[in-house]
């Protein structure tokens, strides 16, 4: 599936709920389904800022699609993240670069969620921009 | 015995809903609501006698000027200080500190000590730090026990000759303690060294009496205590005041300026620089009284009732735990639930319309000394109600069970 085709499926999913307790809950359960970053990458460089909690980020390359995993200590936080990865991960470098993010503010989560965790969201999608820069220059090289 | 319905109608944002449900705010740590007399004030003074000040002969310019010298007085009276021109205006406590440590950028010397403690805001460590780094000085920490209190045996032992100056807050804001500090300030004198007091955390709850207590300095921020954002006050001694350089130069600090000399103003202008937030400095003043009408002894025994009540009632909780457990605190309790983050806990009740503060609080060094991430900190006014803790309660058990 294309970038934009996985995130209009997760805003069909998010439109079914009526209210934000449901949200929250289906959050949540994403959280506990995240791909998992393996602990030795558990480091202060795939740290990302601007989060109250803290955020763990790793991609990896594989053939010509990034792989990303990730972790964090709050599980809200893990949900987002998750959500994140489920749109970007397994994608080419240069479909990334290309996609936009609406997709957030229509699940209501730029909306629903505080200033501060507004920028995680913020810092987390520029991380994942980042890692697909840095390989799509290295395949330009 | 305080109507406080009749005081929460003082307070217009309190009868508001957030997220569909009627507000409780328990982030007064952070800053306080603000009374219509408050709000009513800054229009008035914009919509009557908006002039600069201690410049113009004209008559808003007066009436302005004698507004804000009327405030001055009115927090000099407060704290009790000896003289008016002990008390400064600032931007908030933050400024404050950043003047004092500057102050003692041309007194230190390499070899001197700065004590700061372990229970302070970065405000409070950060502008000693820079100062160390500057003069060469050390900075020395006074450690705290698993209570959240400074374990004052060590803070006798840490005090030396090379001790310069003392930094302390009167009340933690992270864990609410509250710090012997009438003992701290009479054992920084006996080996001559100053002693500043941060009393951000305790202007909102008493009213100090800087004679009494001796101390060199005091700061406070005034929007902790019902007063505008941006106002805040200096207390200073003013012996140390006059050894001091001026901290920014440009107008209203001056006597004379030539190009080749420039003498200062005398206090308080000297530190004074530029035009202040007037509207803020006369406001201060309208909080001042305001708070002085409720009556610090009405305020501390409302709030000790709801530190007691809150208390109570969080440990419910299964696997709540808090964290500053002083006998000496005021109304602030700081807590985590066992096996979940402070954020999605905070996150999830602010959906249910309860304002608290979750993460460090500016106070990493304590967050390290417990291991954990942050807190949640609910911090509680005058205004806030025995309901109101009751719905904190229900919502963080329903966050809880959300989040487990």
């Amino acid at each position: 599936m294309t970038i934009k085709e996985i995130q209009n499926e997760i805003i069909d999913e998010f439109s079914m709920f009526d209210d934000w307790m449901q949200r929250y809950e289906y959050i949540i359960d994403l959280g506990k389904n995240l791909p998992l970053i393996k602990e030795e990458f558990k480091t202060d460089n795939n740290l990302i800022k601007g989060c109250q909690s803290k955020v763990w980020l790793q991609g990896e390359q594989n053939g010509e699609t990034i792989v990303f995993t990730a972790d964090s200590d709050a599980i809200l936080t893990k949900g987002i993240i998750a959500i994140l990865i489920r749109a970007f991960s397994n994608q080419k470098a240069i479909d990334i670069l290309n996609a936009d993010t609406d997709f957030i503010d229509e699940i209501g989560l730029k909306e629903h969620l505080s200033p501060t965790r507004a920028n995680g969201l913020v810092s987390m999608i520029k991380n994942i921009k980042m890692y697909a820069l840095a390989f799509d220059a290295q395949k330009k090289n | 015995m305080l109507d406080i319905q009749k005081i929460r109608a003082d307070f217009p944002i309190l009868s508001q809903k957030v997220n569909g449900k009627p507000l409780v705010y328990f982030d007064n740590g952070a800053t306080s609501q603000k009374p219509q007399v408050v709000i009513d004030a800054i229009a008035k003074y914009y919509q009557e006698i908006n002039a600069n000040i201690h410049r113009g002969v004209h008559t808003l310019s007066q009436l302005a000027t004698d507004a804000y010298e009327v405030s001055r007085a009115k927090a000099q009276n407060h704290i009790n200080a000896k003289f008016l021109h002990e008390v400064l205006f600032t931007s908030g406590t933050t400024f404050g500190i950043n003047l004092v440590a500057n102050g003692f950028a041309s007194i230190l010397k390499p070899g001197d000590e700065v004590l700061v403690s372990a229970l302070e805001h970065h405000s409070n460590i950060v502008p000693w730090q820079m100062l160390c780094e500057k003069t060469g000085a050390t900075l020395k920490v006074i450690p705290m026990n698993e209570k959240g209190e400074l374990i004052i045996s060590e803070y006798d032992k840490l005090l030396s000759p090379k001790t310069k100056i003392v930094t302390v807050n009167h009340i933690s804001n992270a864990l609410g303690t509250i710090n012997p500090i009438k003992y701290m300030i009479d054992k920084a004198h006996e080996v001559g060294a100053a002693i500043l007091i941060d009393g951000a955390q305790a202007v909102p709850h008493l009213k100090p009496d800087v004679q009494a207590l001796d101390c060199d300095f005091y700061v406070f921020s005034g929007h902790k205590m019902c007063g505008p954002t941006g106002t805040g006050i200096l207390y200073g001694k003013e012996a140390w005041l006059n050894k001091f350089p001026p901290y920014q130069g440009g107008g209203e600090m001056i006597k004379e300026v030539t190009f080749e000399k420039t003498t200062y103003a005398d206090l308080p202008h000297k530190f004074e620089a530029g035009t202040p937030n007037i509207a803020g400095g006369i406001v201060l003043g309208t909080a001042i009284d305001y708070m002085n009408e409720i009556g610090f002894e009405n305020i501390q025994k409302q709030e000790l009732e709801l530190l007691d009540y809150a208390t109570k009632r969080l440990l419910e909780i299964d696997g709540l735990k808090i964290y500053g457990t002083s006998n000496l605190k005021t109304s602030v309790i700081s807590f985590n639930i066992e096996g979940i983050h402070p954020y999605d806990i905070g996150t999830i009740i602010d959906k249910l319309g309860i304002a608290v503060r979750t993460g460090h609080h500016c106070a990493q060094p304590i967050m390290n000394f417990f291991n954990i991430p942050g807190t949640i900190r609910a911090s509680f006014s005058f205004y806030n109600t025995k309901e109101e803790i009751d719905r904190m309660v229900d919502a963080v058990k329903k966050a809880q069970i959300m989040l487990s």
